[in-house]
C-alpha cells in the first residue's frame, strides 16, 4: 500500500481552477504527482460518461473543479456542475463506485495554495482508499 | 538503453555546435572532448569537469559549488576518479579542468566510500542542517560515527566568496586551519564595510547562525507591498502573481549592483539571459487627442493616528492588511492569525470610518461599510466560532444587492455596534486591545479583543497635486480630481477625463462603470480617428488537412532549468516518439524563443506536420503565441495543443523528479492523443448593422443615444411617453445646487438636433427577433402603425418610478407629500410650505423593508437637500429627519454635515419600531421611539415628507422576456457581472443603463449611460463580429429536440425550432460562448463542443491507462 501511486485526474476548468493550478506552479507549491489534469472550458463541460469512463479506464479518483459560486466565468455553470455532480454520484454507487472517489472543489485564479492543499488531501484520501475496483474488462 | 542514450546525447551536442556556427566533424579551438561515465563531451576549454558533467545532466554530488562563484573545492564530495594516458588519480571534479581525451568516472565504490567520510564529517560539523542531512540521505548516510558537534557551518566558503567575489568585500574570510578553521572577520574585527545586504546568508546552504556574528549590523528586510508589509520580499521579484505583465523587476533602490556597481549575480544565473543592468528610463513622446486620468486613491494609515497607539499596537491592522491575511495566497496562506505572534483571535473588533468622516477627511469613503461587513464574514467562514464586532456610524450599504448582505451578515452573527470607539489601548501581557467606546444610550463600556481591524477610507492618491498641475486640471477641496457636474467624467480641462476612485472615494461596480463611461466620452473626440493606427498582419493561404492522416510534431520545452532540472526531458522525447501518429519530436531549449517558433515552421514544412503539440508551460499564456505560430506554416491554429509540463508538473514537483518525469510523458501522451483528433476552426463571422436601439428617453437613454451618435452610429429612440426626460422632469436641483431642469431641456435639445438620432415618442417595442449585429425590432409608433427597424445593439435604459407608498396616510391628507412633491413646491414657492413650524420627514419609505427590500440610495440625500434648501427659504423651520442610517456617501456627506450645523434633528428609528402617524384630529402626531434617549418622541409638524424609494417599471418583465434579459428578484434588470460587467448582460449585444438597473443618482446615471454606450460601441465599431470558435453544435440526426439543452444555456443561444415537422435545437454560433454546459446536459449525445469535443476529452481519459 505504502507504494501505491494512484492514478487521478482533475477537471479544471480555464478560468478558474487551472488558473489556480498554474499559481500553484508559478508559487513553486509542492504537490504529489499522482495526478494529470484535463482542462476544459468551463466545469459545466463535464459529463457524467467523463466519470465513468475515467473509473473504467483505471483512474482511482476523479476531482472536478471549477470557479467558486458566483464566479463562474459563464455566468452559473458551476451551478449546473454542483446539481450534476449529485448525480453522478448516485451514478457512480450504482456502478459499484465508492463515491469519496469523486470529489467536486472551487478553487480561484488566485488560490494556488487552495489548489495544493486540496489535490493532495485527495490524493491521500485515495491513497488511504486504496485502487479502485472497477474497470473495464479487457 | 544506455546505448541509445548515448547516441541521442552526442546528438545534441552536435545541435549545440551547428548553432555556434561552427561546422560538423571540426572541432573549435576552444573546445576539448573527454568522457563522462561512458559518454563523450564536447564542451569549452574553461569548463571543470564537474561543469561539463552538469551539461550532460550527470549529476555529481556537491556542497560548495556554485555557478557564479570561483570554485574552492571545500567539500570534496564532488570526487571523480580520472583516467589519462594509463594514470588513474582522484580529483575534486569542481576545480579540475577539462582536458582532451580524459576519461572520468563519477559514481565508483571508492568514490562513494570518499563522499561517505565527507559527509559523516560535515553531518559532525552541522548535524541540524537540512541540507546535509538530504545529502547524507542521499549518499547512503544515516548517521555519523564522529563526534556531533554544536555547530551549523560546514567551511565551505561559499559566504566567503560571495562576499568578496560578488559583494566586491572582504567582511569575512576564515582564519586557523585544519580542525580550527572556521570564519571570522579579518583580525577578529567587525568589518566596517559590511553592507548588512544578507548574500552571505542568502548562499549559506545551511543558514549558519555564525553569519550574525561576523557583523552587527542588520539586513532590514524590504516589506512586500503588495501583501501590506506583513512579508518581506527580495530585490529582484515579479509584484505580484497575476502582475501585467508578468515579469520580474529590479529593485534599483536596493539592489546591491546599481548601489556598488558589484553583484551581477543574477545574470549569471538567468538562463534566458533576460536580465539587462542597462535598461534606462525613457522618455517617450506620444500624440493623443485625449487623456484619461485613472490615477485611483490611497488607503488612509490609520494605525498611525494617535488614538490608535501611533502604530505601535502589534495586533491593530488596517483593512488592508486584513484583506492580506484572508487571502489564500497572502502571507499567511489565508489562515487568520495576529501578525503579532500568529495566534488564531477568539475576537475580532472592526472600526469603521478612520480617516472618513472626521476633521482631516469630512468625506465618507464609501466602501469602508461593505468591506468590512465582507472582511468580518470571510473571517468567519475561516475560523469558524471566531466572533466579529463592527463599530460604526451608518451601514452605508447603499450599492446593488449591498442590503441583502448586511442583513445576511447580521443573520451570520456578525455584531454591529452603533459608535465610535473613544480609544484602543494594548494590554501588555496579552497583547490584546482593550476598546472603550459609549453605547447608543451614552452607557460606557470596555470590551476586550485579540485583534482589531482598522476600516480605512480613501484619500486622493500620491502626486494627485503634480498630475493635476502636469494635466492643468482642478482638484476638489478634498483634493480629488474636479469634475462637472452633469459630465462626471469630464475635468475642467477639454479632452481630459477621469474615472474612478480619483474623482471620489467609490467602490468597484461604479468604477468599473465611470471608466467605461470616460471610455465614451474620449471616443466621442476621436471617433474620426478610429482604426487609423491598425496594421493588418498577412498570412499565407491555409493548407487543407482534410482527410489526412494525422501527422504530430511534438516540441518539448526545457524552459532553461524550469521544466530541464526537474523533468528528464530526454526520457519524455523517447517515450513521446513511440505515440501514435508522433512523426516528429524536438527538444527545445526555450520553445517559445522567436528562433524556435522559426524552428516550429520549418519542422511544419519538412515534415509536413499537421497537427502541433508544445509541451512547455500553461495554454494560458502562451496557446496564443503558439497558435500564431503554426497558422504563419499555414496550419489552422486550433490544430494546435499543449501540455503543460511546467506549471502544473516540473514546478510543482520539484522534490520528485521520477514522478514528475512520469507525469509529464503521461500530459503529452494526453496531448497528442487529443490533437490527434481536431480539426481545423473558423471563428464564425457575422456582419454587424451599425446602428443601435435605445429603449427609454429618460436621462440614461439619451446620454447614451447622444453619446453613440458622436461617435458616429445611427441611433433609434423609443420613448414610451409623449415627451423625452423621464424621472429628470420631476427633479430640479441636485444637493450640490446644479439646477436639472435646465441640463435636461439642453440635453433633450442636443438629441433631438442630431441628424444620427431617430427619437420615437409615444413609441413602445413590441417584438424583437435577431441576435448580436442583426436585430430585427418591432416598434408601435405614434401614427398607430408598425414598423420594423434594423440594428445591431439594444441598451435598454426603461428607468424606474418612485414609489408611491400606502402608508403613514399618504394620498389622503395634503400635508402628508413625498420629497419629489415637495422640492416642486419649493421651487414653485408655493404657499403651502411658507412659515411652516416644523417639518417631519420619514426616511426609508418603500425601502429596506419586507416587499422592497433593497437601499434607494438617494433618499437620504434627497431628504438633506430639501431640508436644506427649506432652511434656506425659512430659517426658523424645525426640520425632524426620522432615519434608519444616514447614507450621504462620498463628498455628500459634507451636506449631512451642513445640515446638521444648520439644526436640523435627526432621530434614528429602528425597522421594528417604525414611527407612527396619527392625523385624525386634525394635526400631524408622529411618535417614534428614540434608542438613544430610550423613549418615545412625540412630534406635531406641519408637514409630512416622505422619503420614497425608486421601485421597478412594471414593464420591465415584459421587455425581459422579448430581449431574454433576467430581471433580480426585486424586479430591476441583472446585469451580466455585478463588479466585472456591469451594464452588460450575458447576452451579447444588450446592454443596460440608468433606473432599470437599480435607484441611483443622476450623476450616476449619467456615468452608466456613458458605460453601456461604449460597451456597445465595442460591437458597433465593426462590421463584423467574431463569434468563438470552441462553440457548441447539434448533430441533427440525433437531437430530438427535447430542449434540455436550450434551457441550460446561460446565453440564449440555443433555439428550438421545427423543420419538416421534426423538433431540433439550433445553436446560434453569434451568441454561444463556449461554455459546454448544453453538452454535459444532452441526453442524446446530440450536441458536442468544438475544441472539446467528447472524443477529444475521452481519448484524454483512455490514454492515462497503461
Ligand atoms: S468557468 Fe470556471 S466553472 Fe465555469
Amino acid at each position: 500500500m505504502e507504494n501505491f501511486k494512484p492514478n487521478i485526474i482533475v477537471f479544471c476548468c480555464n478560468w478558474c481552477s487551472y488558473a489556480g493550478a498554474d499559481l500553484a506552479g508559478v508559487s513553486r507549491f509542492q504537490i504529489d504527482p499522482n495526478f494529470r489534469v484535463i482542462r476544459t472550458m468551463c466545469s459545466g463541460r463535464i459529463e457524467p460518461e467523463f466519470i465513468l469512463s475515467a473509473f473504467e479506464n483505471g483512474a482511482d479518483g476523479v476531482m472536478i473543479t471549477g470557479c467558486h459560486p458566483g464566479d463562474c466565468h459563464y455566468i452559473n455553470g458551476n451551478y449546473k456542475t454542483m446539481r450534476r455532480f449529485y448525480f453522478m454520484k448516485v451514478l457512480l454507487r450504482e456502478f459499484g463506485v465508492e463515491t469519496n472517489r469523486m470529489k467536486l472543489s472551487f478553487i480561484s485564479a488566485g488560490e494556488g495554495i487552495e489548489f495544493q492543499r486540496l489535490v493532495n488531501d485527495f490524493i491521500k484520501e485515495i491513497k488511504k482508499l486504496g485502487s479502485a475496483q472497477y474497470r473495464i474488462k479487457e | 538503453m544506455k546505448k541509445k542514450m548515448k547516441k541521442q546525447k552526442k546528438k545534441r551536442v552536435v545541435r549545440k555546435n551547428r548553432k555556434s556556427g561552427v561546422p560538423k566533424g571540426k572541432q573549435a579551438p576552444d573546445m576539448v572532448s573527454l568522457t563522462i561515465d561512458g559518454i563523450s563531451v564536447t564542451t569549452k576549454k574553461s569548463n571543470s569537469i564537474l561543469e561539463a558533467a552538469q551539461e550532460i545532466n550527470i549529476e555529481i554530488p556537491t556542497l560548495c559549488y556554485h555557478k557564479a562563484l570561483s570554485s574552492y573545492g571545500a567539500c570534496r564530495l564532488c570526487v571523480v576518479e580520472i583516467q589519462k594516458n594509463g594514470w588513474k588519480k582522484i580529483q575534486t571534479s569542481c576545480v579540475y579542468p577539462v582536458e582532451e581525451g580524459i576519461e572520468v568516472k563519477t559514481d565508483t565504490p571508492v568514490l562513494q566510500n570518499i563522499r561517505k567520510t565527507m559527509i559523516q564529517l560535515m553531518l559532525a560539523r552541522a548535524p541540524e542542517s537540512s541540507v546535509v542531512q538530504e545529502m547524507a540521505r542521499k549518499l547512503g548516510v544515516e548517521d555519523t560515527p564522529f563526534v556531533k558537534r554544536d555547530d551549523d557551518c560546514i567551511r565551505c566558503g561559499l559566504c566567503i566568496r560571495m562576499c568578496r567575489e560578488r559583494m566586491g568585500k572582504n567582511v569575512i574570510g576564515f582564519k586557523g586551519r585544519g580542525d580550527q578553521r572556521e570564519i571570522a572577520p579579518p583580525f577578529d574585527v567587525e568589518s566596517p564595510d559590511c553592507m548588512a545586504c544578507g548574500a552571505c546568508y542568502a548562499i549559506c546552504p545551511t543558514a549558519s547562525q555564525r553569519l550574525k556574528k561576523m557583523s552587527n549590523k542588520v539586513k532590514k528586510p524590504l516589506l512586500d507591498e503588495f501583501d501590506a508589509g506583513l512579508r518581506s520580499r527580495s530585490v529582484i521579484r515579479i509584484p505580484f502573481p497575476q502582475a501585467v505583465p508578468n515579469a520580474a523587476i529590479i529593485d534599483r533602490e536596493h539592489c546591491v549592483h546599481f548601489v556598488t556597481d558589484k553583484c551581477r549575480i543574477c545574470e549569471d544565473l538567468c538562463e534566458a539571459k533576460a536580465i539587462d543592468f542597462d535598461q534606462k528610463e525613457e522618455l517617450v513622446e506620444i500624440p493623443v487627442g485625449s487623456i484619461i486620468l485613472s490615477s485611483g486613491a490611497e488607503v488612509i494609515d490609520g494605525k498611525q493616528k494617535r488614538e490608535y497607539g501611533n502604530g505601535r499596537y502589534e495586533n491593530i491592522v488596517t483593512s488592508i492588511e486584513f484583506e492580506r491575511i484572508l487571502s489564500a495566497s497572502g502571507p499567511y496562506h489565508g489562515h487568520v492569525v495576529r501578525p503579532g505572534d500568529k495566534k488564531e483571535p477568539k475576537r475580532i473588533a472592526f472600526i469603521q470610518c478612520v480617516g472618513s468622516r472626521d476633521d482631516e477627511h469630512p468625506y465618507c469613503s464609501s466602501v469602508c461599510c461593505m468591506y468590512a461587513t465582507k472582511e468580518a464574514l470571510i473571517a468567519k467562514e475561516h475560523s469558524p466560532g471566531l466572533e466579529c464586532t463592527i463599530f460604526f456610524m451608518d451601514i452605508r450599504a447603499f450599492g446593488k444587492g449591498f442590503d441583502e448582505y448586511y442583513e445576511k451578515a447580521q443573520k451570520s452573527g456578525v455584531r454591529y455596534i452603533r459608535c465610535r470607539p473613544s480609544s484602543i489601548e494594548e494590554k501588555q501581557s496579552t497583547k490584546n486591545l482593550i476598546i472603550r467606546y459609549a453605547d447608543e444610550q451614552g452607557q460606557m463600556r470596555v470590551d476586550e479583543y485579540d485583534m482589531v481591524v482598522l476600516a480605512c477610507g480613501l484619500q486622493p492618491p500620491k502626486g494627485m497635486v503634480e498630475i493635476a498641475q502636469t494635466l492643468g486640471i482642478e482638484m476638489n477641496a478634498a483634493g480629488f480630481c474636479k469634475t462637472r457636474a452633469f459630465a462626471p467624467t469630464d475635468s475642467s480641462k477639454e479632452g481630459v477625463f477621469a474615472c474612478g476612485p480619483c474623482t471620489e472615494p467609490k467602490d468597484i461596480p461604479e468604477t468599473v462603470t465611470q471608466s467605461s463611461s470616460a471610455a465614451a466620452r474620449s471616443m466621442e473626440l476621436l471617433a474620426e480617428q478610429r482604426h487609423t493606427l491598425i496594421t493588418k498582419k498577412e498570412y499565407p493561404a491555409e493548407l487543407d488537412v482534410s482527410g489526412q492522416e494525422p501527422r504530430v510534431g511534438v516540441f518539448i520545452c526545457r524552459c532553461g532549468i524550469n521544466i530541464g532540472a526537474y523533468v528528464d526531458v530526454p526520457k519524455v522525447v523517447e517515450h513521446t516518439k513511440g505515440l501514435k501518429y508522433v512523426v516528429h519530436v524536438e527538444e527545445n531549449l526555450y520553445t517559445c524563443s522567436q528562433d524556435s517558433q522559426k524552428l516550429i515552421i520549418e519542422m511544419i514544412k519538412e515534415h509536413k506536420l499537421n497537427r502541433v503539440v508544445v509541451a512547455s508551460c500553461t495554454p494560458r499564456t502562451h496557446e496564443s503565441l503558439f497558435r500564431e505560430t503554426i497558422r504563419e506554416a499555414g496550419l489552422n491554429p486550433y490544430l494546435f495543443e499543449m501540455a503543460n509540463i511546467r506549471d502544473q508538473c516540473s514546478w510543482i514537483h520539484m522534490t520528485e523528479p521520477e514522478g514528475a518525469t512520469e507525469k509529464a510523458k503521461d500530459l503529452v501522451k494526453m496531448a497528442v492523443a487529443k490533437a490527434a483528433l481536431l480539426s481545423p476552426l473558423k471563428r464564425v463571422e457575422i456582419d454587424v448593422i451599425q446602428k443601435a436601439l435605445v429603449i427609454g428617453g429618460g436621462v440614461a437613454g439619451m446620454v447614451t443615444s447622444l453619446s453613440l451618435a458622436r461617435q458616429g452610429f445611427e441611433v433609434f429612440l423609443v420613448e414610451k411617453e409623449k415627451q423625452l426626460g423621464g424621472n429628470a422632469r420631476h427633479i430640479f436641483y441636485t444637493i450640490e445646487g446644479n439646477d436639472v431642469q435646465a441640463y435636461l431641456l439642453e440635453l433633450i435639445k442636443k438629441v433631438c438636433d442630431h441628424k444620427l438620432i431617430r427619437v420615437m415618442t409615444n413609441a413602445e417595442i413590441t417584438a424583437v427577433r435577431g441576435f448580436v449585429g442583426n436585430y430585427e425590432t418591432e416598434i408601435s409608433l405614434a401614427s398607430g402603425r408598425n414598423k420594423i427597424y434594423k440594428h445591431g445593439v439594444i441598451i435598454v435604459a426603461t428607468g424606474g418610478v418612485e414609489y408611491r407608498p400606502d402608508e403613514y396616510s399618504y394620498g389622503k391628507d395634503t400635508r402628508i407629500m413625498t420629497q419629489r412633491e415637495l422640492e416642486e413646491k419649493i421651487v414653485g414657492a408655493e404657499p403651502q410650505i411658507v412659515g411652516l413650524r416644523s417639518i417631519a420627514m420619514i426616511q426609508c419609505v418603500g425601502s429596506r423593508d419586507n416587499g422592497h427590500g433593497y437601499c434607494s440610495r438617494r433618499c437620504c440625500s434627497q431628504a438633506v437637500k430639501n431640508a436644506l434648501s427649506l432652511l434656506e427659504l425659512h430659517p426658523k423651520t424645525k426640520i425632524y429627519i426620522l432615519y434608519r442610517d444616514v447614507r450621504t456617501y462620498g463628498f455628500k456627506e459634507d451636506y449631512y454635515t451642513a445640515a446638521r450645523s444648520a439644526g436640523v434633528i435627526f432621530v434614528r428609528y429602528d425597522r421594528e419600531k417604525k414611527p407612527i402617524l396619527a392625523n385624525d384630529n386634525g394635526s400631524l402626531d408622529v411618535s417614534v421611539f428614540d434608542p438613544v434617549l430610550q423613549r418615545k418622541l412625540e412630534i406635531h409638524p406641519d408637514l409630512v415628507v416622505l422619503s420614497t424609494g425608486i421601485v421597478p417599471n412594471k414593464d420591465n418583465e415584459k421587455i425581459a422576456k422579448m430581449l431574454k434579459v433576467p430581471l433580480n428578484s426585486d424586479g430591476f434588470f441583472l446585469e451580466a457581472h455585478v463588479k466585472l460587467r456591469p451594464v452588460d448582460f450575458a447576452t451579447e449585444g444588450v446592454f443596460v443603463a440608468g433606473l432599470a438597473h437599480s435607484p441611483k443618482f443622476i450623476s450616476e446615471t449619467i456615468d452608466q449611460a456613458g458605460a453601456a454606450a461604449a460597451r456597445a460601441a465595442t460591437i458597433l465599431a465593426e462590421n463584423k463580429y467574431y463569434a468563438e470558435a470552441t462553440v457548441s453544435h447539434v448533430n441533427d440526426d440525433l437531437c430530438v429536440g427535447c430542449g434540455v439543452c436550450s434551457n441550460m444555456c446561460p446565453y440564449e443561444a440555443i433555439e428550438i425550432v421545427e423543420e419538416d415537422g421534426q423538433r431540433r435545437s439550433k445553436v446560434n454560433e453569434a451568441l454561444c460562448k463556449g461554455c459546454g454546459t448544453c453538452v454535459a446536459a444532452c441526453p442524446s449525445g446530440a450536441m458536442d463542443q468544438y475544441g472539446f469535443t467528447k472524443d477529444q476529452i475521452l481519448t484524454m481519459i483512455r490514454s492515462i491507462r497503461e
